[in-house]
């Protein structure tokens, strides 16, 4: 095709299978690209302005709506940097019940990402729906894997969505001894599933465009950092505090995005699976290493679409590392705490891996314990100006070899390998290529 | 012939939509029984028109209630799916502040004044105030609360199936609470808006050690006076019922008044 001949004006609005209301614009003049814009629109919620009058304990509960999908990180987040301010410490029983909690929300939210919105690009059809009857079996096996994820969530929260029994310092009900260890079975039970999970993600062609960037995540000394660490930079090769989170995002705003950018060393920087991976590869379980060498990704991995092969790495390490948590649970048994805490006046700030990245909650409150002040920077908000970044390096690489089609897939389907979470960032997402 | 089924989101966590896509085991013998034509969160096909529209998310600005306006004309039955739509939910504590304010507070002078000069992104920041969907357009039935009840989504969607009307008994949550022998949440001296809410969700919150915050809206007949009478009685603090009455039920009227 002549080059002079690709004049595209590209418009998405309303970007499909993503969380979230975004919007891709390209404009290509004679195979030269003008302009790539990502804009978010989904409407403002102010979540950090309604929050200030509220109660400790009401925080976490209030700020788990930001999200569905990660409705648990969120409440991780907030609860620790609540507990952060008010100087609470917590036991050793309820850092293991959030730790399950957490990763309980990994498994379900990278499986919902990889068989339900990423996976019909790459077998090319619009939705999971049509695999029903032409792949039953991988529909079947995705249902039954986010329903396990699910009850897994459901026997430590009380729930799967906005859970409850959960709060400040520890748990309100603990779960059911007998449920965790049904939960066990089925984990164990699960592992076959989770084999063919690895195969057909393998049998997918990940697009092999790279773009090297700095990578941001959370890390431990002693563990693969998913509920707690700090602040990780590949460009630094050091870390930094969580309480200097404002240092690391260094937030703006763009008019076309009804969300907050970021950037910390360069123009931008990668939040989320791929960056946890390269940043932390060597604390992966040995089932987990083992599933990203037979996924051919090695570290580090400059490919943005490798994102969804790194959050199939995690659902492996997640599923491990929770029987060999739950083992913990069931040995040690679990015994009722105190949740009762003074207010004081204070501010904290915590931070959380979420499935889609680095989560920072911030808040401050007065000395009759009301909310005062109060900021959450997202993982997708971090992400965003990255994607655009990796849109504005792909589109000239792509445009000569690809139609107008297959550049737009191309283009949603780096957005979705971002799994981006628009609810969230915005304070977010629609396709739209212009002349 | 199948129903044109088609979910649709504003403002909110899109969390409703995942409660229905978490109904794992009966979700393909439901798939069998409607056409599903607009799924935004997790297909990418498009229709003209629908038979049931599930909305969920509050309306925010006048784009929103374009779209609303929009889809309510395409589809026979409207359902407001979750606490979003049904009466705003948490967001509608923001109706309490100004936009202007809040647009400062999260975004910063610099950017508000930023987005006046950019005309191209004005509808983008037309924030004005939370709205539940029938403060808009006629809504034919709610599925309540937040996140919504999956066995209420199935009854809701049986008995459209078999051409009759949903019906949700209007009791308060206090009717299934007492059925699971739970402690009564005021005689705990903490607040309780089970009394005036909408039941339907098996008490989930109290049954699990919390209490309930109304999340599924207040019953048409509700008693608001004897239920404040009631919570002064076990010493609540003003500050505190006022408090929770902003909480999940800002966008309505009783929400505005306490």
């Amino acid at each position: 095709m002549d080059l002079r001949e690709k004049t595209f004006n590209i418009d998405v609005n309303h970007v499909t299978r993503v969380e979230g209301h975004g919007r891709i614009i390209v404009s290509t003049r004679e195979g030269a690209v003008k302009e790539v814009k990502l804009s978010i629109t989904e409407a403002n919620r102010f979540f950090e302005n309604f929050v200030k009058g509220m109660n400790p304990s009401q925080i976490p509960w209030i700020v788990s709506r930001i999200c569905g999908i990660c409705c648990v990180g969120h409440q991780m987040t907030a609860t620790k940097a609540v507990e952060s301010a008010l100087g609470i410490e917590v036991s050793p029983q309820t850092v293991l019940l959030r730790k399950l909690l957490t990763e309980s929300q990994f498994m379900q939210s990278h499986l919902l990402h990889v068989y339900f919105l990423a996976v019909p690009d790459y077998l090319g059809v619009q939705s999971v729906l049509p695999l029903a009857k032409t792949h039953p079996e991988v529909v079947k096996r995705a249902l039954r894997l986010k329903k396990l994820s699910n009850d897994y969530t459901t026997v430590f929260g009380g729930r799967m969505l906005h859970p409850m029994a959960n709060t400040l310092k520890g748990w309100r009900k603990l779960p059911d001894l007998d449920a965790v260890a049904g939960l066990r079975k089925r984990l164990l039970d699960a592992i076959p599933d989770l084999k063919e999970t690895v195969r057909i993600m393998k049998t997918l062609k990940i697009p092999p465009y790279e773009r090297e960037t700095e990578y941001v995540s959370l890390k431990h000394p002693d563990e693969y950092a998913l509920y707690d660490g700090a602040v990780y930079s590949s460009d630094t090769k050091s870390s930094v505090p969580v309480d200097e989170y404002r240092d690391v995002t260094n937030e703006f705003t763009v008019a076309h995005c009804t969300t907050k950018w970021s950037r910390w060393h360069r123009d931008s920087y990668f939040v989320g699976a791929l960056a946890r991976v390269n940043n932390n590869f060597e604390q992966l379980l040995p089932e987990a290493k083992q599933a990203a060498d037979e996924l051919g990704l090695k570290v580090p991995c400059y490919n943005p679409y490798m994102n969804n092969v790194a959050q199939v790495v995690e659902v492996v390490h997640c599923a491990y590392n929770g029987v060999r948590m739950l083992d913990e649970v069931l040995g040690g048994g679990l015994k009722a705490e105190d949740v009762a805490y003074e207010v004081k006046a204070g501010r904290g700030v915590g931070s959380c891996e979420v499935p889609r990245g680095i989560l920072f909650h911030d808040y401050t409150f007065d000395e009759n314990g009301r909310c005062v002040d109060a900021n959450a920077v997202i993982p997708t908000s971090q992400n965003i100006n990255n994607v655009e970044q990796d849109m504005k390096a792909f589109v000239p690489e792509m445009l000569p070899g690809m139609s107008r089609e297959e550049l737009t897939l191309h283009m949603e389907m780096l957005l979705r390998a971002y799994d981006p979470c628009i609810s969230c960032s915005v304070h977010m997402l629609d396709v739209e290529f212009v002349d | 012939m199948k129903p044109k089924v088609a979910f649709f989101d504003f403002a909110s966590c899109e969390g409703c939509q995942l409660a229905i896509l978490n109904c794992e085991d009966i979700l393909l013998d439901i798939l069998n029984l409607v056409n599903l034509v607009e799924f935004r969160e997790a297909i990418s096909e498009k229709a003209p028109r629908y038979d049931i529209a599930f909305v969920e998310g509050s309306i925010h600005r006048d784009e929103d209630i374009e779209r609303l306006q929009n889809l309510r004309s395409r589809t026979t039955v409207l359902v407001a799916l979750g606490a979003c739509a049904c009466n705003g939910c948490v967001q509608a504590r923001s109706n309490f502040v100004a936009p202007a304010v809040n647009y400062e507070a999260v975004y910063g002078e610099d950017a508000r004044n930023r987005v006046q000069v950019d005309a191209d992104f004005w509808s983008l920041w037309s924030h004005t105030r939370v709205r539940p969907l029938d403060a808009v357009v006629k809504v034919d039935a709610y599925l309540r609360g937040c996140p919504v009840v999956p066995a209420e989504f199935l009854h809701l969607v049986k008995s459209m199936l078999r051409g009759t009307t949903p019906y949700f008994p209007p009791d308060a949550v206090c009717v299934e609470c007492k059925k699971n022998g739970n402690e009564c949440v005021l005689e705990r001296g903490e607040t309780c808006m089970g009394p005036i809410t909408w039941g339907g969700c098996n008490s989930i919150c109290v049954n699990n050690g919390y209490v309930c915050d109304g999340c599924r809206g207040t019953l048409p007949h509700a008693n608001i006076q004897s239920h404040i009478t009631l919570m002064r009685e076990h010493n609540i603090k003003d500050e505190d019922i006022r408090s929770r009455y902003r909480l999940f039920l800002g966008a309505e009227p009783i929400g505005r008044g306490v």
